[in-house]
C-alpha cells in the first residue's frame, strides 16, 4: 500500500477531479471547497444545467451521454484529469468508484485515488473471495458456497446449506441477477437465469450460493481506516427498508437491536480492516436476523446514505476520505453519537409501479427546514433523462430522537415541490406512518409486502 | 383477429429482445427489456396471441407510450 507523508489542515491535494455527476460531485466540491482545495467537475450536455457544474472550480463537457460513453469513458476522464492538472480524483459512488483498472490508471499517471488501493478494490469487488477473507478473519457468515462450477457441485452445496437459498453473481451488486430457489428441482433453471444476467451485466460472471435469510435487517458499519494500519468504525447504519434490493431509506442508530451486538460487530470489522491493512473508508455490509448476523459484502466507496452517519457523529466523511488519501490521520477523539438521522431517498419514479419518470423540472423546489439537510444534483428547469440513475434527492433529517427525526422527513417530504416527473414522495411517506416502521419493526421485504398488500399509495 | 399495440411504460433504451415474429406469447409473458434510468423494465404482453411484429432493435431509443410491439390475439 503507497506511503505517504502525513499532512495536518487542509490536506497535500490542490485540485480534485469529480469523476461523477449530480448530488455526490455537489457533496465533494463542498468538502474539496471546505478543505482549500481546488475541485474539477465533468458533466455530459444533459447534465449541463445541474448545481454541481455551477458551483465547482472548473468544469470539463464530455462527449456521449450514456453511461459507457461519458462518466464510466476512462479515457475521456483521464485526458481531463491531466489537462486541468489534478492531483487526485475522486469517484464518489457508483460509476467507476469500485474498478481498480481505473484506480490503478490514476495512481500510474502520478495522481492519487481518493479510496482503497486498487488491489482491496479486487479483493472485495469478488464477493466470494470478500466472504472467504472476512470469515477467515472472524466475522460471522452465513452458510455458503464458493464459486459454482458445474450443477452437480451446486447440489452438493445447496444440500449442505438447505433451503431456500439464493443464488448469487459474484461480480454483482445491487441485487441484479439474484434468484431465490425453495426447491432443489428449481436449482438449475435459477442457476441458469443468474447466469444470464450475471453474463450481460458484469465482467465477472461468477455464481455462488447463501441460505436465504427470510425477513433480515440490513444492518451496515462504516469504517475509516489510514494508511498506516490504523482502522476505526463510526457505528452501524440501518437500511433496511429497500425496493428490488435498493435502498429507500437508511437511518443511524438501528432501531430495537442490541446495541452491545452492534458494537461488537462494528469495532470487529475495524480491527479486521486494520489487521489486513484496508485502507481509506468502507462500508461493512451485513444481513442480522433474530440475534444472528451474516457478513454479506464490502463497499469500498463513500455511499449514498453517508449523511446519516455524519448526521449522528459529526464527522464529515468526504473530508476525512479525502484527508487519509493524502496521508492523514484518524479523527483524534473516539466517536461518539448523538441523536438519531434518517435519510429518505427521493427517486423519480412512481409511487405505485415503481416505473422510473422522465422529463423537464417544471418545478423543483427545495425545503428549506430545521433539522434537515437535503442533497441534490438537480434544480428548477433540468431535465432528468433516461440515461443515469433516478435519485432525484436525499433528504437527511436529524433529530434527538428517532420519533423528532421521522417528523422532520415527513414535513420535509411534504414541503418538497416537485413538478414534471413522477416521484415515490408518497410510497416514502406511506412507510415512514406505517406501525411497523415507527415501532423498528423493518426488514428488507416490508416495502414489497405493503404495495402487494394493494395498498393504495394516495397522490400528493 | 384483433390486434393490439404492446407499449412502453418508460422512456429509455431497448436493452434485450427475447421474442420475435410469429413467436407465440402467453399473457404476461416478457417480449423485451427496456432500460432507463439503470433500471431494468420488462415489456410484458398485455394479452395472449401471436407476435406479428417488433417493431424497435436492441440500443433504439423509446419513449413513454410509444408502440414497441404488435400481438395479434
Amino acid at each position: 500500500m503507497a506511503n505517504h507523508q502525513s499532512v495536518s489542515g487542509g490536506g497535500a491535494f490542490k485540485k480534485i477531479l469529480i469523476a461523477n455527476r449530480g448530488a455526490i460531485a455537489a457533496r465533494i466540491v463542498r468538502a474539496c471547497r471546505e478543505l482549500g482545495i481546488k475541485s474539477v467537475v465533468v458533466y455530459t450536455s444533459v447534465d449541463a444545467m445541474a448545481p454541481y457544474v455551477a458551483i465547482a472550480d472548473e468544469a470539463y463537457p464530455l462527449t456521449g451521454l450514456r453511461p459507457n460513453d461519458s462518466y464510466l469513458d476512462q479515457d475521456q476522464l483521464m485526458g481531463i484529469a491531466e489537462l486541468s492538472k489534478a492531483d487526485a480524483v475522486h469517484p464518489g459512488y457508483g460509476f467507476l468508484s469500485e474498478n481498480a483498472t481505473f484506480a490503478q490508471r490514476v495512481i500510474d499517471a502520478g495522481m492519487h485515488f481518493i479510496g482503497p488501493a486498487p488491489a482491496w478494490l479486487d479483493r472485495m469487488g469478488d464477493k466470494v473471495n470478500a466472504r472467504r477473507l472476512m470469515a477467515q478473519q472472524g466475522m460471522p457468515t452465513f452458510a455458503g458456497s464458493d464459486l459454482i462450477t458445474d450443477v452437480d457441485s451446486a447440489r452438493e452445496a445447496a444440500q449442505r446449506i438447505g433451503f431456500p437459498l439464493v443464488v448469487k453473481p459474484s461480480g454483482g451488486g445491487g441485487g441484479m441477477g439474484m434468484q431465490v430457489v425453495e426447491h432443489m428441482a428449481d436449482l438449475e433453471t435459477a442457476l441458469a437465469q443468474a447466469q444470464a444476467v450475471a453474463d450481460a451485466a458484469f465482467a465477472n460472471g461468477g455464481l455462488y450460493l447463501e441460505r436465504w435469510i427470510e425477513k433480515p435487517r440490513h444492518i451496515e458499519y462504516q469504517i475509516l481506516a489510514d494508511e498506516q494500519g490504523n482502522a476505526m468504525h463510526l457505528f452501524e447504519r440501518e437500511c433496511s427498508v429497500q425496493r428490488r434490493h435498493q435502498k429507500l431509506i437508511e437511518e443511524s442508530p438501528a432501531p430495537g437491536i442490541d446495541t452491545t451486538v452492534l458494537r461488537e460487530q462494528a469495532q470487529r470489522g475495524a480491527d479486521i480492516c486494520a489487521q489486513l491493512g484496508y485502507n481509506n473508508l468502507g462500508t461493512m455490509e451485513t444481513l442480522y436476523s433474530d440475534g444472528d448476523s451474516g457478513f454479506l459484502e464490502m463497499n469500498t466507496r463513500i455511499q449514498v446514505e453517508h449523511g446519516v452517519t455524519e448526521e449522528v457523529t459529526g464527522i464529515d466523511l468526504v473530508q476525512q476520505q479525502i484527508l487519509l488519501s493524502a496521508g492523514g490521520n484518524l479523527p483524534e477523539r473516539p466517536p461518539s453519537m448523538k441523536g438519531h438521522a434518517i435519510e429518505v431517498r427521493l427517486y423519480a419514479e412512481d409511487a405505485q409501479s415503481l416505473m422510473p419518470s422522465t422529463g423537464l423540472l417544471r418545478k423543483f423546489s427545495v425545503p428549506e427546514l430545521f433539522g434537515v439537510r437535503v442533497e441534490t444534483g438537480y434544480q428548477q428547469g433540468q431535465e432528468v433523462s433516461p440515461y443515469y440513475d433516478a435519485l432525484l434527492a436525499k433528504i437527511i433529517a436529524t433529530g434527538n430522537t428517532r420519533e423528532q427525526a421521522i417528523g422532520r422527513a415527513v414535513v420535509a417530504l411534504q414541503a418538497f415541490t416537485i413538478e414534471g416527473v413522477r416521484t415515490n414522495a408518497a410510497l416514502l411517506l406511506r412507510v415512514l406512518k406505517e406501525p411497523d416502521f415507527l415501532q423498528g419493526n423493518i426488514d428488507t421485504g416490508m416495502v414489497e409486502r405493503l404495495l402487494r398488500k394493494g395498498a393504495r399509495i394516495p397522490a400528493l | 383477429m384483433a390486434k393490439q399495440d404492446v407499449e412502453s411504460e418508460v422512456t429509455g433504451n431497448v436493452w434485450k429482445v427475447l421474442k420475435s415474429a410469429g413467436d407465440s406469447v402467453a399473457e404476461g409473458e416478457v417480449i423485451m427489456i427496456l432500460e432507463s434510468m439503470k433500471m431494468e423494465i420488462p415489456v410484458e404482453a398485455p394479452i395472449a396471441g401471436t407476435v406479428v411484429s417488433i417493431v424497435v432493435q436492441p440500443e433504439d431509443q423509446v419513449e413513454e407510450d410509444q408502440v414497441v410491439a404488435v400481438i395479434e390475439t
